[in-house]
């Protein structure tokens, strides 16, 4: 069992969660994940870490209430423990001196994208960051990823907050503005993933994806994670969770997904109450 | 002895195994409980009575030569022909860390009962039965009361992997008065017996005793341990005598053919894992979902297989079809998995191998393009290699296909102990006493073998604990890398 040591809701339906976990902060790394199972007839799922301290000896995850696990998550308090938490896993982002990156993310992959930016920028990149998300009241770690931009955009698809519109605006601005551009790490939903690697594809600009496939036991035992990079398959658990989003069949990713939402709409029902 | 019984009453063979009662096929396709049901104290000592306590000679095998654990197998049943199960028991557990599993899955017909005397003419002395009753008879009675403590030797030693070769070392290691610390990378021990095996073979209640009966001889467990990703070998090395790997064959092998990304096409070990370990047969009670068509083709003829085709009937597939490349002469899974099959009502699709799969436009499959197959010369395994018959596709339509054609060795240790040598297909290499190109280091099980059987991981771990034993006691000496080297190329 693992013990939460601080549980806060970052909006209705955000909860980020410290764990205490020693033995993983003292070698977790920005970009790997962690899988949770919240109790003994649970799931187990994947989350990419959002922070990590060796110095408290805990991790952190942030989760989005959408089905039955992430709401379960999002009731749990201070001092309540989880039945199973293992890593970490997955490769840890390759951290090289690029040059200028744009580093992009939106909705819950804010979280990911903060230790990713930190460490990329530790390693002596000038960071433009681009955020987005639906409305300003989701928008989350923007203080946190602001600290660590060199240059810092925000959009919301109602114009709540800063631009009005997409990340992909932003980036095809800079794009056609001339910037020169190193690299681009894209972390949020699928479908923005794929927009941004078919901006920069035209132009050959690198592009790393973070991909968070439907896992099973999260160390490359299974294969439930597969996706098809460059028309080979590869395990999101094992040789990902980042991948080059060129290479990715993002329409694949994306039928996998949906594989489970028969049964997740079954368990997120009772879970609610319902039968 | 038969021999000297001139005197007495000659004895009366009786030429057949006592019957085991087993569940209903139509009954059972619909649960998870086990098969077998057991057998009762008195049919167990009748049926330990046929042993003709055959002794060991040069230029003769009896059952012994068959077990890889080196079980004194005639002297426990002569105690279980005296009533006294305690005494065999006892007698089993000084070479078995695993009997009530060993009881269950182990392949008797070709180890010990392929051994059996009385088995040239008759049917064999139900060997794996008794010790299946006498471990069950020591969980309900005893309790696991019995577990002796030996003065510690002050070495510390790590195992890697709590399945059946970990549990193994651990156990001996513990025997012999080491401190055992083990690492298991899941939430739960027992490796394929929890993950893999289904519930209906060996119930997980079993293997859960089992290790907390190796707990209790002071072995330290640890679960959601990954080593490779926390600590390395490396680092368990400074912390400890001697490490012992066996992290299995955890990497499923793909038939690459097109298609096999479709949803509703997945490995036997997401199939098996996403049942047993997260017991998605209670789906919702338990969160994990399985989803299972109507049609479920299992592609692969070996115990795995029969796992997942069984488990898919009793998941609810109207139909649970094995589509297996050569004949059912060659079908490597055991006899009785297969007799269980038929029984249950799987059906065979023999001699066709896959050639496609085919999606509808959500990217769900619908159904499978195969090629029948004809047995020609026979190949570098000794079975007759399959050639395809040019013309004969033809399609099944189905809604899950599960592949069950193997498993490579997990690569995370190996990955992240460089100096470890590798065989070409990656599997650790070692001497005949597990021991690795690394000193101090032993590995055991599918990772070092590649994958095979329960039993075959635990003499594993047995010969790997009595070298294990002698290099922290009386010999630290290390054999020469070109050892391993050696082995690297062979393999």
């Amino acid at each position: 069992m693992y013990e939460i040591v601080k549980a806060e809701k970052l909006n209705p339906d955000v909860t980020r969660l410290e764990i205490k976990a020693p033995h993983i902060a003292k070698r977790a790394k920005a970009g790997q994940f962690v899988m949770i199972t919240v109790d003994e007839h649970g799931e187990r799922v994947p989350l990419t870490m959002a922070d990590i301290s060796p110095a408290k000896g805990t991790v952190t995850i942030v989760a989005q209430e959408v089905g039955k696990t992430t709401r379960q998550m999002g009731k749990l308090k201070t001092g309540d423990k989880v039945f199973s938490l293992v890593g970490p896993l997955g490769l840890p982002t390759e951290l090289h001196k690029y040059g200028t990156i744009v580093c992009i993310g939106g909705g819950i992959g804010l979280a990911l994208m903060y230790p990713v930016v930190k460490a990329l920028k530790e390693a002596g990149n000038t960071t433009v960051n681009i955020i987005g998300a639906r409305n300003e009241k989701l928008l989350i770690y923007e203080d946190e990823i602001k600290s660590v931009s060199d240059e810092f955009y925000l959009c919301t698809d109602d114009g709540s907050k800063g631009h009005k519109g997409f990340v992909s605006d932003i980036l095809k601005k800079l794009i056609a503005d001339g910037r020169k551009i190193d690299m681009v790490y894209a972390v949020g939903p699928i479908i923005m993933m794929k927009v941004i690697a078919n901006i920069t594809r035209p132009y050959g600009i690198k592009t790393i994806v973070s991909v968070n496939p439907i896992m099973v036991d999260g160390t490359g035992m299974c294969g439930s994670c597969r996706i098809i990079v460059k028309g080979e398959t590869k395990f999101g658990c094992v040789d990902g969770p980042e991948f080059d989003g060129h290479d990715v069949d993002f329409e694949n990713l994306t039928a996998r997904n949906k594989r489970y939402l028969a049964e997740e709409q079954i368990s997120l029902r009772r879970f609610m109450g319902g039968n | 002895m038969a021999e000297e019984a001139g005197k007495k009453e000659p004895r009366k063979l009786v030429p057949k195994k006592y019957p085991m009662p087993e569940q209903d096929p139509k009954e059972r396709v619909h649960n998870f409980k086990e098969v077998p049901l057991g057998q009762d104290a008195q049919t167990i000592i009748l049926e330990a009575k046929r042993c003709l306590q055959c002794k060991q000679a040069p230029g003769r095998e009896i059952c012994m030569n068959g077990c890889p654990v080196e079980i004194e197998i005639p002297r426990f049943i002569k105690a279980v022909q005296d009533g006294d199960f305690a005494q065999a028991i006892k007698i089993l557990r000084e070479k078995q860390n695993l009997p009530a599993v060993c009881g269950r899955v182990c392949p008797y017909e070709v180890q010990c009962e392929g051994k059996c005397i009385v088995g040239k003419k008759n049917e064999p002395v139900g060997i794996g039965r008794i010790e299946r009753f006498l471990a069950d008879w020591e969980r309900n009675e005893q309790k696991h009361g019995h577990v002796e403590t030996v003065k510690p030797t002050g070495k510390k030693v790590a195992v890697v992997g709590a399945g059946p070769a970990g549990l193994t070392v651990a156990g001996d290691m513990a025997k012999l008065g080491h401190k055992v610390s083990m690492f298991e990378a899941l939430h739960s021990p027992g490796g394929v017996l929890v993950y893999g095996i289904p519930e209906f073979r060996l119930p997980k209640v079993i293997v859960q005793a089992e290790v907390d009966y190796i707990k209790k001889m002071g072995v330290d467990l640890k679960t959601d341990y990954v080593i490779g990703k926390l600590d390395t070998v490396d680092d368990l090395l400074k912390e400890y005598d001697a490490v012992f790997v066996a992290t299995g064959a955890g990497l499923p092998n793909w038939t690459n053919l097109p298609g096999e990304n479709l949803n509703g096409i997945m490995s036997a070990n997401e199939f098996l894992t996403r049942t047993n370990l997260m017991k998605s047969y209670s789906f919702p009670d338990y969160d994990t979902p399985n989803r299972i068509g109507e049609r479920v083709v299992t592609i692969g003829g070996g115990n795995v297989a029969m796992d997942c085709a069984r488990t898919a009937l009793r998941l609810g597939a109207k139909e649970s079809v094995i589509l297996y490349r050569r004949s059912e002469a060659e079908l490597p899974a055991r006899r009785e998995e297969v007799h269980h099959a038929h029984q249950e009502g799987v059906r065979f699709e023999l001699l066709s191998a896959p050639v496609k799969f085919n999606g509808d436009e959500c990217g769900n499959v619908k159904s499978l393009e195969a090629i029948r197959m004809q047995l020609g010369e026979p190949d570098a395994s000794g079975r007759r290699r399959p050639v395809k018959v040019e013309g004969s596709n033809f399609t099944l339509d189905c809604q899950t296909v599960l592949i069950a054609i193997g498993q490579s060795p997990n690569p995370l240790v190996p990955m992240t102990t460089p100096d470890l040598k590798l065989t070409k297909e990656g599997t650790i290499a070692v001497d005949s006493e597990g021991r690795t190109s690394k000193k101090g280091v032993f590995a055991g099980g599918d990772i070092a073998s590649g994958a095979a059987t329960v039993i075959l991981a635990m003499g594993d771990g047995k010969r790997a604990a009595k070298a294990m034993h002698k290099y922290l006691t009386s010999d630290p000496s290390w054999p020469a890398p070109e050892v391993f080297e050696k082995v690297a190329c062979e393999k």
